[in-house]
């Protein structure tokens, strides 16, 4: 596998990962993934169901520790820390690097409630209106509920929902944001909204996006990495990092053929 | 470059600690009281054992239960009859009726229906054991007992039975419903395809797929009939010798641990060490047959997991 | 050949099948019904009159109470016109305190540790095989186990508190069984959101999992209270037969409880006690009725369409 990146050496890397593989027992989900992420960017990963993808991003915040036959090989860097080093408690983790799901999940609360949940375990319990505000208003959904703070999450619009699980975990002062296919529990124009925010937000925070919808990823992301699966000897499929490039040459000048097919529609 | 970053473990507070040791606790209590009742149950039953006034010999052998009498005999036999005869007479009424009502309940009732037969099925499985056997006793008997079946006794074993029989009918309709809702939906679909009717859907393809399930409530039902105590304490009789006049007064297993403890029972005599050797009994009993119920239960959920 | 019958059976033939056996399940779930009804039916018409009406009786003149919730608060009396469930229903409503302070902690703390936190290993599958077990051990049993645990080994004596104690070891499993049904409803996907927001396991299911089962939670409480005070026979072994005519005081004092006051006067043979019990029957099952519907309009009002 080639993995060739056209970057600037100059930018900082978010994620240096060598070698993973994630498995569950005996099953290797993902495998030999070797890649840089970088600051303030947005990176997308595509790939046809089953490649591994989502398995992938999970491991990133260590959210497959809750699996629990998971296993993570190789090695992930965050800023230059070893994610998966005994010393480092996932808790941690999670807080600096935050996850938006595939469907909205807000917690059956108030939309206050949703927001402050995050701060309070995190002890950043001061200015906790001002820390509201600031959070809904950078999730673009402060004029929607600024009347209605405390109305039922569950009461929202699916895509003022996801809006707000995004707002919460900004609201947590991350450095990086998991987005795993954020948008397709929605429709187009929540869509629209939220790729918009994600091009805000790409001014703060550093972005990594799993989507099954190659216009998003073409739209939204500057770099991307495509997946696939293989058949291995004994008939399951492992998912396997294809390519990695700028997203601009990925959609034009692709290296490898297997990424062409993808991308003009002939597999997956 | 970038903000501090700090990944390292933060201390449990002692409040967490606390909390995570009481669940923890709290689930073991599921052994502790399983332990409890066990152990209980045999140092008291080995003491009546040991005691020089029975035999294990005249316990299973002797045919009367009179241990309130001055040359008192501890025969378990009438006991063990009357508590099988009894809850035999309450099979025959519940499982032909809960059965079919679950048949009803998942074949043929609209979800209207259900949603009205359901809550009446609960309040049924809710009425107090003690409020069956007043029924027993004071309807049953005279309206239905003794019209229809000349010789019956104000105290007899088929008013218990059909009592405790109607107190299981929820049981076994429940369970029985579950069993047939578990089979795939596929299955029904693709026997009435066949041109089959809806009756011969549930009667040839429905009930034997569910069957496992089937069993096991039956098994769960009669084990219930077993251990029933306030109905065949109250409406049953005490009648301390072997009988099979279903017309007449038995004596349970149940209402004689009732009636012995009802009597002047200090611990430490024989007649209150009995009450434990009879609980033992009793115990041995409906574990093996609740076991064998959730045996044949699993069975039957393995089999449509997937 | 057997196929062949299939087709030469007449359409007019087939539809009396069917129909046949509709009316057979038809008639199955009827009797079900028709029997609580019938109970029901016959308790108000015997019990009414002593507990809401100006009393009646043909062997005595007319004997008025001057108010019919004498019969609440009066004490019990060698006298069927006389006598009141007063302290029975103080005892009863003495259990249900105690039940609900030892199960709730201890049947949530449980049903948490299992649903969430347990490893999956022999020593968690052994915890839920005591719990199935447990489900089905006959009441009586645990009112043995009470006896010689709580009564005689700590030291409670014959007293509301080993009645409360045992009624709660009673109802446990159905409570734990409940509480965790009410985790299970929980998505995972609130147990994932908490936990991507940097909240520890404990933080998570304290704080959003938890709150969110409560209601679920409290029903099954309720449905295992209304259970436990429904029970009867443990009730005996805490000498709650024996004739108490006062109102405990302490969690150590004699008690009564409503089901043993009317297992009592059920005894008696005169026909004034039967108003009599089916009068503390109807405030018994009224007990119940109205806790099930506490249970059901919790359930409505906190269920969520996740």
């Amino acid at each position: 596998m080639k993995t060739e990146l056209t970057t600037k050496k100059e930018l900082d890397h978010v994620f240096t990962v060598r070698d993973v593989s994630v498995s569950y027992g005996d099953f290797t989900a993902v495998k030999n993934v070797s890649m840089d992420m970088f600051k303030n960017n947005i990176t997308a990963f595509i790939g046809p169901s089953g490649c591994g993808k989502s398995t992938l991003i999970r491991s990133f915040n260590r959210m497959n520790d809750l699996i629990p036959n998971a296993a993570v090989n190789g090695e992930i860097n965050y800023q230059g820390i070893n994610l998966y080093d005994e010393e480092v408690d996932p808790v941690q983790v999670r807080r600096r690097i935050g996850m938006v799901f595939q469907k909205p999940n807000p917690f059956p609360k108030s939309i206050r409630e949703n927001i402050t949940f995050g701060l309070k375990v995190n002890n950043m319990t001061d200015n906790l209106d001002d820390r509201v505000e600031k959070a809904l208003t950078q999730a673009a959904l402060w004029d929607e509920v600024k009347n209605d703070l405390d109305k039922n999450a569950l009461d929202l619009s699916g895509g003022q929902q996801q809006r707000l699980c995004i707002a919460r975990t900004i609201a947590v002062e991350p450095d990086t944001i998991l987005m795993d296919e954020p948008c397709s529990a929605l429709d187009p124009v929540a869509t629209k909204k939220i790729e918009d925010l994600m091009q805000i937000l790409v001014k703060d925070f550093s972005i990594l996006i799993v989507t099954h919808n190659m216009q998003q990823a073409s739209r939204v992301s500057n770099y991307c990495a495509f997946f696939t699966t293989k058949a291995t000897d004994d008939g399951r499929r492992t998912g396997e990092l294809v390519e990695y490039s700028d997203t601009k040459t990925m959609f034009t000048n692709p290296s490898e053929s297997l990424t062409e097919e993808y991308i003009s529609g002939r597999f997956g | 470059m970038y903000k501090n970053l700090n990944l390292t473990k933060t201390k449990t507070k002692p409040l967490e600690s606390f909390v995570k040791f009481f669940i923890k606790f709290s689930a073991f209590a599921a052994i502790l009281i399983s332990i409890a009742i066990v152990f209980t149950l045999l140092t008291e039953a080995i003491n009546f054992f040991q005691d020089p006034e029975v035999t294990i010999r005249e316990y299973f052998t002797a045919t009367r239960w009179t241990p309130t009498f001055k040359n008192p005999v501890y025969g378990v036999l009438p006991l063990i009859s009357s508590t099988l005869y009894i809850a035999l007479i309450a099979c025959i009424i519940s499982f032909p009726l809960g059965l079919f009502s679950a048949i009803y309940l998942s074949e043929f009732a609209t979800r209207n229906t259900r949603k009205v037969i359901k809550p009446i099925m609960e309040i049924l499985a809710g009425v107090p054991t003690v409020v069956f056997g007043y029924f027993a006793l004071n309807w049953i008997t005279p309206n239905i007992v003794q019209r229809f079946i000349p010789g019956s006794g104000v105290f007899n074993a088929i008013s218990a039975g059909i009592a405790v029989g109607i107190m299981i009918i929820p049981t076994i309709a429940s369970i029985s419903d579950d069993a047939l809702n578990a089979v795939p939906k596929s299955l029904r679909m693709g026997s009435l395809a066949l041109g089959s009717t809806r009756r011969i859907t549930a009667l040839k393809i429905m009930l034997p797929a569910a069957l496992s399930g089937i069993i096991a409530s039956f098994i769960l039902g009669f084990s219930r009939a077993i251990g029933e105590t306030m109905i065949v304490t109250i409406a049953g009789g005490q009648y301390p010798e072997l009988n099979l006049d279903p017309r007449k007064a038995m004596y349970t297993i149940t209402s004689s641990i009732v009636n012995v403890s009802l009597g002047d029972t200090p611990h430490g005599t024989t007649a209150y060490n009995a009450l434990f050797a009879l609980g033992i009994t009793l115990f041995i009993m409906t574990f093996v047959l609740n076991i064998f119920s959730d045996y044949i239960a699993r069975k039957y959920r393995k089999e449509y997991e997937q | 050949m057997n196929s062949n019958s299939v087709f030469t059976e007449t359409k007019k033939e087939r539809q009396l099948k069917e129909l046949a056996f509709l009316s057979i399940l038809y008639f199955c779930v009827t009797v079900a019904i028709v029997t609580l009804m019938t109970l029901i039916f016959d308790v108000i018409s015997t019990g009414y009159s002593r507990l809401f009406n100006d009393y009646e009786l043909g062997l005595i003149s007319k004997v008025t109470i001057d108010n019919p919730r004498d019969f609440l608060t009066s004490l019990d009396s060698r006298d069927p016109l006389k006598a009141g469930i007063g302290p029975a229903f103080a005892g009863t409503v003495w259990l249900m305190i105690i039940v609900i302070f030892a199960t709730f902690p201890l049947g949530a703390g449980a049903a948490i540790y299992l649903q969430e936190f347990a490893p999956k290993n022999k020593l968690t599958r052994f915890i839920e095989l005591n719990l199935t077990n447990l489900a089905g051990v006959p009441s009586v049993i645990y009112g043995l186990m009470g006896l010689a645990v709580f009564v005689r080994l700590a030291g409670f004596g014959r007293s509301v508190l080993s009645g409360g104690l045992t009624l709660t070891l009673l109802i446990l499993p159905v409570v734990i069984v409940a509480s965790r049904e009410a985790l299970k409803a929980v998505p995972d996907t609130i147990r994932q959101g908490a936990l991507a927001l940097g909240s520890t396991k404990f933080q998570a299911i304290f704080r959003q999992v938890v709150p969110s089962a409560i209601p679920g939670m409290v029903t099954g409480m309720v449905l295992g209270l209304s259970r436990a005070i429904g029970e009867t026979a443990p009730l005996i072994f805490m000498g709650a037969l024996t004739y108490v005519n006062y109102y405990p005081d302490t969690p150590l004092s004699g008690f009564t409880a409503i089901p043993i006051q009317v297992y009592n006067w059920i005894g008696y043979p005169q026909a004034e006690w039967k108003d009599t019990s089916s009068a503390g029957i109807i405030l018994l099952l009224g007990l119940l009725l109205s806790m099930n519907a506490l249970a059901l309009i919790i359930r409505n009002k906190f269920e969520k369409d996740w």
